[in-house]
């Protein structure tokens, strides 16, 4: 971790102070605070024991990594799957799937063709380097994933009216104002102990240029903001070309507005460019997965039982379309990804820490919705071309297609993208309220919602039979109490998954925790 | 140093909170819990697992019925459940209000065919915290 000099740590707090969270995390996310990915390429496993047999429980993007490399060793492997296709959450729905949620609603897709959502993971950053290379491996197509999207909007229902504000000029305003005062503190020598004055010097021309301040060092209506923010008038060719230059909001409504908040998300390390997205929807990477491994993965398995002993495990499991016949795999080896809600309840002879592990950790709540219109009116109207559009309405996020830009036909939106509590009420709801209500909230971003509006799919993860919720509900604290008694091996016994990283949620999670896993089970059985 | 919340921005992007009401568990932002009584606090939240007629459901794992479920017997048992949370249920101690918690127990022991007689009160619930 990069050590920070007092000097440079006051000037932070002094951000922070000043400014507000968002600048403050940007310095943060600057000096490199966030840790990447641990994948460090493909993992190398010396040959095992001639018919060393490992049963993997579910081909999630944990599960069938694992598969790959292990049967790619020389083991002979297996996977047990609860759905009927590969992939787990890495999911994406099309017109004429149908989804049945937890409860019995039944949704079939109505999108046209082209068309899709992602209810669960949608974004590959450069640095996750470990799903993009079996993306790689597997010859699955990416294209560019836009994060941010300066034309996109922030909102807030209690600022400007509740009029959408374009990110650029939030953006703009709010570091054009915090440049200024930080201009003006240091031009009253207000950080003589914390910056030398070689440093102050280089910080008055560090701040006009990060501000777009005038000669003068003030923030104001002219041509350098403008050149940020946008203009009245935009430049152009000809006679009628002088570009008006548009006037910024006030210091107090930028900050009382909030909405600084929401530009702080693309500055996250996670967020920044370049990010990626398979063409045709997130789960092609699930269906390569699947596809390369073939028979080796058995479907419709709902795992009932996992016992071990000195000389193997034994999972039993049944049809999970409703068979009552009991039916057994064995193995010397088992590797489960079965996300913890469901394995907590899942008899299964682990040491009292695993189980107490597995026991206190839940998954999130989490709602996605997809809206079909029947025109892109976000590019057509709003210049809107990807990206996402924040709100502090409980649809959170609006996030608009990244592909087919300027086709003149339909387009998916997400429209709504939530967690916590939003999530929670809306998983307290038929999918035709959660639709109406994602509807409701958009409208007041969009007007054109309601006239355009054709189809949606809402997928509430506490709903989602195969994980009932989204991802791994760790704290500080109960990652101290109990993360690698979750992770450690326990007898023939590991576990992997998003849950068992320090990624949660996220796909690079689920690979580098399926490495670490075999990398560890591979060590113990050549060295018995 | 707090990074859970910045691995969380994977899936959550923003709060408009002040940065006070940010000290409750990291994944809530934005919306509130203000329904109040049992009724809408089951209504709102706990449907979404438990399902409208509380009789639970079942994929590859369980959500519990309430209803005619003995452990219900226990106010104590359901007041530590909707605390702490145990085997995929959340802890909701951060979400609500000692009164959300006392109202939605009492509601759900009363409910459903279940008809204990015992109430939890607002002090039980805070000697919880």
């Amino acid at each position: 971790m990069t050590d920070v000099s007092p000097s440079r740590r006051s000037l932070l707090s002094m951000i922070g102070v000043v400014a507000g969270s968002a600048a403050m995390y940007h310095a943060m996310t600057e000096l490199g605070y966030a840790e990447g990915s641990t994948f460090a390429g493909p993992i190398k496993l010396s040959p095992p024991p001639a018919g060393t047999t490992v049963v993997i429980l579910g081909a999630g993007v944990a599960g069938m990594v694992a598969a790959m490399e292990l049967r790619d060793a020389g083991y002979q492997v297996r996977i047990l799957e609860y759905n009927g296709r590969p992939g787990g959450r890495n999911w994406t729905l099309y017109g004429g799937d149908s989804y049945t949620e937890l409860g019995g609603a039944t949704q079939h897709v109505q999108f046209d063709p082209g068309q899709y959502i992602n209810p669960g993971p949608w974004r590959l950053p450069y640095h996750h380097r470990g799903i993009l290379h079996y993306a790689k491996r597997l010859n699955v197509a990416l294209e560019p994933f836009t994060q941010v999207n300066y034309n996109a909007y922030v909102h807030s229902t209690e600022a400007y009216g509740g009029k959408p504000q374009r990110y650029r000029q939030v953006q703009t305003d709010f570091h054009g104002h915090v440049a200024e005062l930080l201009a003006k503190c240091t031009r009253q020598n207000a950080l003589d102990q914390a910056v030398s004055k070689e440093d102050r010097e280089v910080l008055m021309l560090a701040l006009r240029d990060w501000g777009a301040l005038d000669q003068n060092y003030e923030y104001k209506k002219s041509f350098e903001s403008s050149m940020r923010r946008g203009f009245a008038s935009d430049p152009g060719g000809g006679i009628k070309s002088v570009p008006v230059p548009s006037e910024p909001s006030a210091l107090s409504d930028v900050l009382q507005s909030r909405l600084w908040s929401a530009i702080a998300s693309g500055h996250n390390y996670e967020m920044q460019s370049a990010i990626f997205q398979p063409k045709g929807g997130m789960g092609m990477i699930g269906k390569a997965m699947g596809k390369d491994l073939g028979p080796l993965i058995e479907y419709n398995c709902k795992v009932t039982d996992i016992r071990q002993d000195e000389g193997g495990v034994t999972v039993t499991y049944v049809d999970s379309r409703g068979g009552k016949e009991a039916r057994k795999a064995t193995a010397k080896w088992c590797i489960c990804t079965i996300p913890t809600p469901i394995l907590a309840q899942i008899p299964m002879n682990v040491g009292a820490k695993m189980k107490a592990a597995i026991d206190q950790l839940p998954y999130l709540a989490a709602l996605k919705v997809g809206l079909q219109f029947k025109r892109r009116f976000w590019e057509e109207d709003e210049d809107i071309y990807g990206g996402h559009t924040y709100t502090n309405l409980p649809n959170a996020t609006i996030g608009y297609p990244m592909w087919d830009y300027f086709s003149k036909g339909k387009g998916v939106l997400l429209g709504a993208y939530t967690f916590g509590r939003a999530a929670y009420i809306a998983a307290s709801k038929p999918p035709e309220e959660r639709i109406k209500d994602a509807l409701a909230y958009g409208s007041q971003i969009h007007p054109q919602y309601m006239s355009e509006f054709e189809n949606g799919v809402a997928v509430a993860w506490h709903r989602v039979p195969w994980t009932m919720g989204c991802q791994g509900a760790w704290t500080d604290e109960s990652r101290e109490a109990h993360y690698n008694n979750l992770c450690a091996l326990d007898g023939r016994i590991v576990l992997a998954n998003e849950h068992a990283s320090r990624l949660p949620g996220w796909q690079e999670g689920s690979v580098t925790s399926a490495m670490d896993a075999i990398g560890r089970l591979h060590t113990r059985v050549m060295n018995p | 140093m707090r990074r859970e919340p910045v691995m969380l921005a994977g899936w959550i992007m923003l709060g408009f909170l002040p940065a006070a009401a940010q000290q409750l568990t990291p994944d809530f932002r934005g919306a509130t819990f203000t329904m109040q009584g049992g009724e809408a606090v089951y209504r709102n939240v706990c449907q979404g697992c438990h399902m409208a007629d509380a009789k639970g459901a079942s994929g590859a794992g369980n959500y519990p019925a309430l209803a005619g479920n003995a452990k219900l017997a226990s106010a104590g048992y359901v007041l530590t459940m909707v605390m702490n949370g145990h085997r995929g249920m959340p802890p909701f101690r951060g979400h609500f209000t000692n009164a959300q918690v006392a109202d939605v127990v009492n509601y759900v022991r009363t409910h459903f065919g279940n008809k204990y007689r015992d109430q939890v009160k607002e002090a039980d619930v805070q000697a919880l915290r």
